[in-house]
């Protein structure tokens, strides 16, 4: 629209509330061998984290912040300056009851209903750095599915867990995965038996509750043969006055026939670094599909990824960006094809508002020999403010013969007619503006499950207010 | 037909040991060939992992082989001059082998008095100097190629430079040819091209090598100026020997209500990276960008382009067609960037990859930078093979698979061609993209 409006930021009071910290161990600020020890100490592990640990340590220290092409923002962080390590404690609870009462307080002002967590397969959620609820419903845990933190994870389910552990995303990924490997803590391990089908998606809610603490948290997740497992990750965090640092490290593993489906709404507070690593392996017959909504945070780098395998995988990146003031949504998909008949689809749809800006960064890949492999990527960005700001980056390559990829991208603005349509039914031009954004995601949206399409479209409503007027 | 008389030759030097000192150029000149220079020296060689180079092969790029200068004897001389063969009507029309003008047809008297220039560059910038140095490489290389830009700008020892005052069209297309000759020979073409108000010409630049298997470096740029509503149309038909590696660095700056259009068709080399800045800087200029590859055996095609739209109202146009065979790579970096405040852009990008082996590789970044709105912009990229079906059609009408694919790939890259809408041209086009089919199949 013409007219240069300013993009008001959203009621961010219902998110923006701290309760007194009491953490029990903290790493203090700053990395260094001395604080990779500190952290094996306490979680007590197992020599080959440890190790594995220090590696990913030489390595973030080695690589250099990948700013020739991503955002100059990220030299913002200071990463001496913030703390990796915290944990209030308390070791993973069983049940509802024994949950310290500030703790059930934040899931209370998060808006989690009491009849939906009793709904809820299982709620694992994130206090900090250490799962401090964990609750699986009865059913889940007959039909032999684990789902418990990643420390216990790994402390307890060690055969299943070291055999998946960080081979999807090695250390030296990327500067960001290196740092996780280095001081992960948090997170799901979750396992589904062959055959077994989950029935409710299982659940988990990450906040960051310490100024300036980093969370690390690192979430594995192998599906069996032929089983069926949904994840669904949600994220608001109060609001802080420095920087904070969040860069989780998800594997995802689906075995022959697999199907595993990831859903992220993502709405850290605008001062958060999200810089995440998320990637999938598909093998034979498998289906991995990731959907990932950012609303939140200062910068997002963010680019789930799938690698097909084994022949006829599939993977599938369905993702919503909405960059409001100050934000800068820098997200995308990666589809690596290794196999025959492997198919990819990657559907972008981002909305940038005030100064906003909205970036899509894609890789797909397509090597030689592979015959009928198949990508679609379709990327509309829409602009709401003369000031806003979207970018597209897509990198295709496609070897031999036997295969074909499509790309198309567009930017567009709300039609002008359309508005005036809708305010001469009587409806405000905000609410215009909003109707016509939900219609732009809806068709994205309502492939989300119930509860989370409901709470995206209300979070997109209330980044709308304001925008426009 | 006046000739041209034979040049000082200069002694034969490496290309990396810097500019010539022998030339005849003005003071000012020489000075920046060595500023030039120094940054080049100074400025670090590419490597993939600069966006600018993702998937270049930067090992290519190695120019310790590559001389300057050397003699031109009569045999070769004549051998080009009888093979400088491109449209059958001209407006006027320029030969340089190795950097030397070697024939020259100038325009016609009456174009002449109308003020319209044509001459060699290293006259142009004692006899128009203002004009030179006004438009002379002003447009900064951003594509990636910025210390390749500096060498060309120290080694550069001839090129054209055309005028075309206020008014004037002319109708037929001006011809300029460049050759390469000899074993490691280098060249550095140079078209520095100015339209002024509501002028409106054609200029076809050929990149040829007398000896098809000889290798050799050509970095060229060119600066393409289109004034208020002025009609600019660049064509360049690019057929380097196997073994050439080639930069070539053209920018574009589209006035307001100006219209350029570009088609650059790369059949040879061995390397062949070609950038393209199309700038738009008044309302309602709009710009055209088409190319085509048709790569095969090991060859590597690398095109960068960016639409810069600066002002409002202005729209662009990309359509880059490639066809691979063999183990052929081409790489497409595009970017269209709406600046803040160029509202009501229209822009558009389009790549298409046609591969036509299994050892054929394609990479496509389309890229999008949008920091205006009202704006309508979008891009595509593909990557396919030959349909199955049209293949059976051709083959049901007793045409033979070879030429049936050929007549396929034809007819997917004529799309572009037509955009020109001028018939001798295309004729010459197609001409040599079969010479190339019939060469190979």
């Amino acid at each position: 629209m013409k007219t240069e409006t300013k993009a008001v930021d959203i009621n961010r009071s219902i998110g923006d509330f701290a309760y007194p910290e009491v953490h029990v161990r903290d790493a203090g600020a700053g990395l260094s061998e001395k604080t990779i020890h500190y952290i094996s100490d306490v979680k007590e592990d197992p020599d080959w984290v440890r190790e594995f640990r220090l590696r990913g340590l030489k390595t973030f220290l080695e690589k250099p912040l990948p700013t020739h092409w991503a955002s100059k923002d990220l030299e913002a962080i200071d990463f001496d300056k913030i703390r990796y390590y915290l944990s209030p404690g308390t070791t993973a609870k069983r049940s509802w009851d024994e949950v310290p009462e500030d703790i059930k307080r934040t899931f209370e002002r998060l808006g989690i209903p009491e009849q939906e967590r009793k709904f809820l397969a299982g709620v694992e959620a994130q206090f900090d750095s250490e799962a401090v609820y964990s609750n699986i419903k009865k059913a889940v845990g007959e039909q032999g599915v684990i789902f418990v933190g990643s420390t216990e994870g790994l402390k307890n389910h060690p055969e299943i867990f070291r055999k998946w552990f960080g081979k999807v995303i090695p250390i030296g990924d990327n500067k960001f995965s290196a740092l996780n490997s280095a001081v992960f803590s948090g997170g799901s391990f979750i396992y589904v038996p062959p055959g077994v089908k989950v029935k409710h998606p299982l659940q988990a809610y990450f906040r960051i509750n310490a100024e300036n603490f980093g969370q690390f948290e690192r979430t594995l997740i192998i599906a069996d043969e032929g089983s069926e497992v949904t994840y669904m990750e949600g994220c608001t965090a109060p609001k802080f006055n420095t920087t904070t640092l969040h860069s989780a490290v998800v594997e995802l593993i689906a075995l022959k026939g697999a199907k595993i489906q990831y859903i992220t709404v993502q709405n850290w507070s605008s001062n958060v670094f999200n810089l995440v690593t998320k990637r999938g392996l598909a093998h034979e017959d498998a289906e991995i599909k990731w959907i990932d909504c950012n609303i939140g945070s200062r910068l997002t780098m963010k680019y789930p990824g799938v690698i097909m395998k084994g022949r006829k995988a599939r993977g599938e990146v369905l993702s919503i960006a909405l960059a409001n003031d100050g934000q800068h949504q820098d997200t995308g998909a990666k589809m690596i094809h290794a196999a025959d008949e492997t198919t990819s689809n990657i559907i972008s749809k981002s909305i940038s508002i005030g100064k906003g800006r909205a970036t899509y960064r894609g890789l797909v890949h397509v090597p030689k020999h592979l015959k009928n492999c198949k990508n679609n990527t379709e990327c509309d960005a829409l602009l709401i403010n003369s000031t806003s700001r979207t970018d597209t980056y897509p990198a295709i390559t496609v070897r031999g013969t036997g295969n074909a990829v499509q790309h198309e991208a567009s930017v567009s603005q709300v039609s002008a007619e359309q508005i005036f349509y809708m305010q001469q039914r009587g409806l405000t031009k905000a609410q215009a503006m909003s109707l016509s954004v939900n219609g732009f995601v809806n068709d994205l949206v309502r492939q989300f499950p119930m509860e989370y399409s409901v709470e995206l479209k209300r979070l997109i409503e209330l980044e709308m207010e304001g925008s426009v007027g | 037909m006046p000739s041209v008389a034979h040049d000082e030759t200069t002694a034969i030097g490496s290309v990396l040991s810097g500019p010539v000192e022998s030339r005849d150029f003005p003071e000012w000149f020489r000075e920046q060939q060595w500023d030039a220079w120094k940054q080049f020296a100074s400025l670090p060689s590419p490597t993939r992992k600069d966006q600018a180079w993702r998937f270049a092969n930067v090992g290519l790029l190695n120019l310790t082989p590559f001389k300057v200068g050397g003699t031109l004897p009569d045999m070769q001389r004549n051998a080009i001059l009888e093979q400088s063969r491109g449209l059958d009507k001209v407006a006027a029309r320029l030969i340089f082998a190795g950097d030397q003008l070697i024939e020259r047809d100038v325009v016609s008297d009456q174009l002449k008095k109308r003020g319209v220039i044509f001459q060699p560059l290293e006259r142009a910038m004692v006899e128009h100097r203002e004009l030179f140095q006004k438009y002379f490489m002003s447009q900064p290389a951003t594509l990636g190629s910025a210390k390749f830009a500096a060498l060309h700008q120290a080694l550069v020892s001839s090129g054209t430079f055309l005028y075309v005052p206020r008014g004037v069209e002319i109708e037929l297309p001006i011809e300029i040819f460049h050759w390469l000759n000899g074993e490691n020979a280098s060249v550095f073409p140079h078209l520095l091209l100015v339209t002024d108000e509501l002028a409106k010409v054609t200029v076809i630049e050929h990149f040829r090598s007398l000896d098809p298997q000889a290798s050799g470096f050509a970095c060229g740029v060119n600066d393409l100026i289109a004034g208020p509503g002025a009609k600019v149309t660049y064509i360049c038909a690019q057929n380097w020997g196997t073994n050439v590696v080639a930069l070539q660095m053209n920018s574009t700056i589209v006035d307001h209500d100006a219209s350029a259009m570009s088609l650059n068709l790369h059949l040879g080399g061995k390397y062949s990276r070609f950038e393209s800045l199309s700038r738009l800087i008044g309302e309602g200029g709009r710009s055209d960008l088409l190319a085509i590859s048709v790569a095969n055996g090991a060859q590597e095609f690398d095109a960068r382009t960016l639409q810069d739209h600066v002002s409002p109202h202005t729209a662009s146009d990309l359509l880059y067609k490639n066809a691979l065979d063999h183990r052929a790579r081409c790489t497409f970096g595009g970017l269209i960037r709406v600046e803040p405040h160029a509202h009501f852009t229209d822009a558009y990008q389009k790549v298409r990859n046609l591969l036509l082996s299994d050892d054929s590789e394609a990479n496509s970044m389309p890229g999008l930078e949008i920091l205006a709105d009202n704006v309508r912009c979008t891009h595509g990229a593909t990557s396919g093979q030959i349909d199955k079906d049209e293949l059976f059609y051709l083959r049901t009408r007793g045409i033979p698979v070879p030429v049936a694919q050929r007549l396929i790939v034809t007819g997917f890259l004529n799309e572009v061609i037509q955009r020109l809408d001028h018939a001798a041209i295309a004729d010459h086009l197609n001409r040599l993209i079969d010479e190339k089919f019939a060469k190979e199949y």
